[in-house]
C-alpha cells in the first residue's frame, strides 16, 4: 500500500458516468426516467379529460392541442414510455418470480425491452394511422 | 455480527417504516392490475382519437368503459405515487426537503386522480 500511486486518475468512488453503459444498467434507468415522466405526463390525460367535462368548445381546444404536431410528437413519447415502462416492469415480473437472472437471460430480456417498445410504439401508431 | 432475532420478530416489527413490504407488495397489486388497464387505455385513445364531441361522450356514458377509465385513474395514479415516492426517497436526503416532496407527491397524484375521475362521472352521469 506504501507504494500506491494514490494521485493516479482512478475512480475513487462509483459513479454512474464512470461505469461503461451496458445494456441491463441502460433499461434500469430508462424504467425509472419513463416512470417519472408518465408521472408528469398524466397531467395530459387529466386535461384531456377536464377539458371534455368543461364541454363541447374545451373538448374541441384539447383535440387541437394534441392533434397538433408538438401534440402528436409529446404522445408518440408518452405512447413510447407507457409501452416500454410496462415491458420493463413484466420484467421485473419474471425476477420477482426468481427466475432470469442468469446474466445471458437478463441481457436478452434488456434487449428484448428496448427492441419491444420501439417496434410495439411504432406499431401502435400505425394501427392509430389506419383506424383515423 | 449476525442477527439474532428470530423471523416472526422481525415480520412483527415490520422495519423501522413500520409498513413491512406494503409499499412493495402495493406497487406489485397496482403494476399487475395496470398491464390490463392501461392496454385497455391506448386500445380507448386509439379509438377515441379524433372523435367529435357526441361520439366521445357516448363512449364514456357506456358504464363498462367510464368503469374501467375510473380503475386506469386510480390503479395508475396509485402506481405513480408510489413508484415517485421511492425515487424522491432515494436522491433526496435533506430530510426536510424529502417531507415536503412526499407530501407533495401525495397531493398531485390526488389532484390528478380526483379531476380526472370527477371529469369521467361528469360526461358519465351526462353532462
Amino acid at each position: 500500500m506504501a507504494n500506491a500511486d494514490l494521485k493516479a486518475n482512478r475512480p475513487l468512488s462509483p459513479h454512474l458516468q464512470i461505469y461503461k453503459l451496458i445494456v441491463t444498467m441502460v433499461m434500469s434507468i430508462l424504467h425509472r426516467i419513463t416512470g417519472a415522466a408518465l408521472y408528469f405526463g398524466t397531467i395530459l390525460m387529466a386535461f384531456w379529460l377536464v377539458c371534455a367535462a368543461a364541454g363541447p368548445e374545451s373538448y374541441q381546444f384539447a383535440m387541437d392541442v394534441f392533434g397538433s404536431f408538438l401534440g402528436r410528437l409529446v404522445l408518440f413519447g408518452f405512447t413510447w414510455a407507457l409501452v416500454h415502462h410496462m415491458l420493463g416492469g413484466l420484467r421485473h415480473f419474471v425476477w420477482d418470480m426468481g427466475h432470469g437472472f442468469e446474466l445471458s437471460t437478463a441481457n436478452w430480456m434488456a434487449r428484448a425491452t428496448i427492441i419491444g417498445s420501439v417496434s410495439l410504439t411504432v406499431i401502435l401508431w400505425i394501427i392509430g394511422f389506419i383506424v383515423a | 455480527m449476525s442477527d439474532m432475532r428470530t423471523p416472526l420478530a422481525k415480520v412483527r416489527g415490520l422495519g423501522s417504516a413500520k409498513d413491512g413490504t406494503t409499499h412493495f407488495w402495493r406497487q406489485r397489486i397496482t403494476a399487475v392490475a395496470n398491464v390490463f388497464l392501461i392496454s385497455f387505455f391506448v386500445i380507448l385513445v386509439i379509438a377515441l382519437q379524433g372523435a367529435d364531441y357526441a361520439s366521445f361522450t357516448q363512449a364514456l356514458q357506456n358504464p363498462v368503459i367510464a368503469t374501467l377509465l375510473l380503475l386506469v385513474i386510480l390503479v395508475g395514479c396509485l402506481h405513480m405515487k408510489l413508484g415517485m415516492q421511492v425515487i424522491i426517497e432515494d436522491y433526496i436526503h435533506s430530510e426536510g426537503l424529502k417531507l415536503l416532496l412526499v407530501m407533495g407527491n401525495i397531493f398531485f397524484a390526488s389532484i390528478i386522480a380526483l379531476s380526472s375521475v370527477v371529469a369521467v362521472l361528469k360526461i358519465s352521469f351526462g353532462g
